[in-house]
């Protein structure tokens, strides 16, 4: 008997969602804020989906519905993307220790 | 071109990147190098997409100019919002991701050939119920945030909105969504599809418009889940193991916050969503307090009794962002620290509109971070400390969450201000705060009231210093 792919898939998911437990509890409750950009910015890579969809068909024929929802669904995930890790990035480059020499 | 298995490995890699970017946020010196682990992830994963894909005709070229404009919008919002409008901006960004999955599972039910899912009108059970679920999800995420955006703004009143039979109507929103799917599967007919999507986005709306401003870290931290879920749910349909780990980090990570935060409050889940706190079980409680006297100070009486201190401990709340006075804040502290006074920061699980937000202001107006402390940590020390400085915050300082079971807020855990020797308590006026009590500590003997705003009282304290 063989066993369905997506017995194989379901078994990462739940691996991975006790790996996200025990990560997100060991985050530091300061970085809660930056924990939250940065997870909105990895779940964006829907974006995957969205090339796929959007790029998918024959080349001549790009503007099929189904392709222009995947070129829609780029554009918003793009934005996820680039403002989620830059914005982390950001918040992230302000917390800083307490300066020795103080001025 | 490259081949499936080779291309699952990829995926797999950039699981694992985004895995430890959330792993590098246990402290903050390798939260950064964190950061750029999740971004290699996300550009491995879209470069061996397109590569995959292998179609660079025209549409290549679309999908480069939208990157670029997304990116770009994506950047400029990056670097132009006030950390103080960081929770809206989430939430904001929370309906995008929303969207883009419901935007997905559209496309994938229009054109399933390309997924390999089978054919229009004869898709794959399986694959039907997960981008039903994904859109489903994705759907409410999207209406969900842009309430939960509208309130956090001040577009939209951050007081509950409830009406008769709430509860009731979104549950049996849930049943026809559960039944909706089902026959969908049972007969491939589109209208169903459309249906689902439809309900979801009103879904989305109700669940959330009950829920008040202060619970906002809780639906923040919720939306964050479901945010997950759906990512997941799409990654399934589309068999894409980069999607289904980060779902699933996500939707756990989002789930654990949610968790924390109510516990910040002493709260149910169930309690948080249902929403209506504050609303209905004000009344009993603090009708007869009303004309207790306070003890009334100035800028002067402040500076005097900090300057005079040995040690002070900061306490903000959501007042402080909304006043912009975390700048303010740190000057008055240097002042402070130049007289040989030592200072700390406490921070409540809840202080703000989401977790971690009084941080991040913090934060951004160079406070160290090893002078800010969370609950545990420090409330011990309210009770060796001269002075108490609170600042926009009220109710988790509010004693009576220890010492009255009638009181709505009864078990919360509040941070010991009232321990210290003196309290200084800025606030604008004597009126309660979100949970809609008095506070008991306003009327001690060892509390003054600094009647300001907080920034402008903060700054009259930097010049009397």
């Amino acid at each position: 008997m063989e066993i369905d792919p997506f017995i194989f898939r379901f078994s990462i998911f739940i691996l991975s969602i006790f790996i996200g437990y025990y990560v997100v509890w060991s985050v530091t409750p300061s970085l809660h804020t930056p924990l939250m950009s940065v997870t909105n910015a990895i779940s964006s890579v829907i974006i995957v989906g969205a090339i796929i969809a959007a790029l998918a068909g024959e080349a001549g024929n790009i503007f099929d519905t189904a392709n222009i929802f995947g070129f829609l669904a780029i554009i918003l995930a793009a934005v996820n993307i680039f403002g989620g890790f830059l914005v982390t990035q950001r918040m992230l480059a302000m917390y800083k220790k307490k300066k020795k020499d103080k001025k | 071109m490259i081949s499936a298995n080779l291309l699952a490995v990829f995926y797999l890699i950039s699981g694992v990147l985004f895995i430890l970017a959330l792993r590098g946020l246990s402290s903050p010196e390798t939260s950064r190098q964190g950061n750029l682990f999740g971004i290699i992830g996300m550009a491995l994963a879209i470069s061996v997409t397109i590569i995959s894909v292998g179609n660079f005709s025209t549409g290549f070229l679309y999908l480069l100019i939208l990157l670029l404009i997304g990116g770009s919008i994506g950047t400029y919002i990056a670097f132009k919002i006030p950390m103080t409008a960081m929770p809206e901006l989430v939430a904001g960004f929370h309906s995008l991701v929303g969207l883009a999955a419901v935007f997905v599972a559209i496309s994938a039910f229009l054109n399933p050939e390309v997924f390999n899912l089978g054919l229009p009108g004869n898709i794959k059970i399986a694959s039907l119920i997960e981008m039903s679920l994904g859109a489903a999800i994705g759907a409410i995420t999207f209406t969900g945030s842009i309430i939960a955006f509208l309130k956090l703004r001040g577009i939209m009143s951050g007081s509950p909105i409830t009406f008769f039979g709430q509860h009731y109507l979104n549950l049996l929103l849930g049943i026809i969504l559960i039944s909706l799917i089902f026959y969908l599967c049972k007969t491939q007919v589109d209208t169903w599809f459309w249906t689902i999507i439809l309900i979801s986005f009103l879904l989305g709306i109700l669940l959330i418009i009950p829920i008040g401003g202060a619970d906002m870290p809780v639906v923040i931290s919720m939306l964050n889940s479901y945010s997950g879920w759906a990512a997941a749910g799409i990654g399934f349909t589309l068999e894409n193991t980069a999607l289904i780990i980060t779902g699933a980090l996500v939707g756990s990570s989002g789930a654990i916050l949610s968790y924390i935060m109510c516990k910040g409050m002493n709260r149910s889940f169930f309690n948080v969503i249902l929403g209506g706190w504050g609303a209905t079980d004000q009344s009993s409680t603090n009708k007869s307090k009303e004309q207790k006297p306070v003890k009334n100070g100035n800028a002067d009486d402040a500076a005097f009794l900090m300057k005079n201190a040995s040690s002070v401990i900061i306490v903000p709340g959501y007042g402080m962002a909304v006043a912009q006075a975390q700048h303010a804040l740190r000057e008055m502290v240097d002042a402070l620290k130049k007289n040989g006074v030592k200072v700390t920061y406490a921070i409540h699980p809840v202080a703000g509109r989401m977790p971690g937000h009084m941080n991040v202001l913090l934060a951004e107006a160079n406070v160290p971070y090893d002078e800010v402390f969370e609950l545990e940590e420090i409330n011990n020390d309210f009770a060796n400390c001269d002075v108490a400085y609170v600042i926009g915050a009220n109710d988790v300082t509010n004693p009576v969450a220890k010492t009255d079971p009638q009181s709505p807020i009864y078990g919360m855990p509040i941070l010991d201000v009232e321990k210290s020797k003196s309290v200084l308590f800025v606030k604008r006026s004597l009126s309660p705060g979100y949970a809609g009590i008095d506070n008991d500590l306003f009327y001690r003997d060892n509390t003054l009231m600094l009647f300001a705003d907080a920034k402008k009282m903060t700054e009259d304290i930097i010049k009397s210093l």
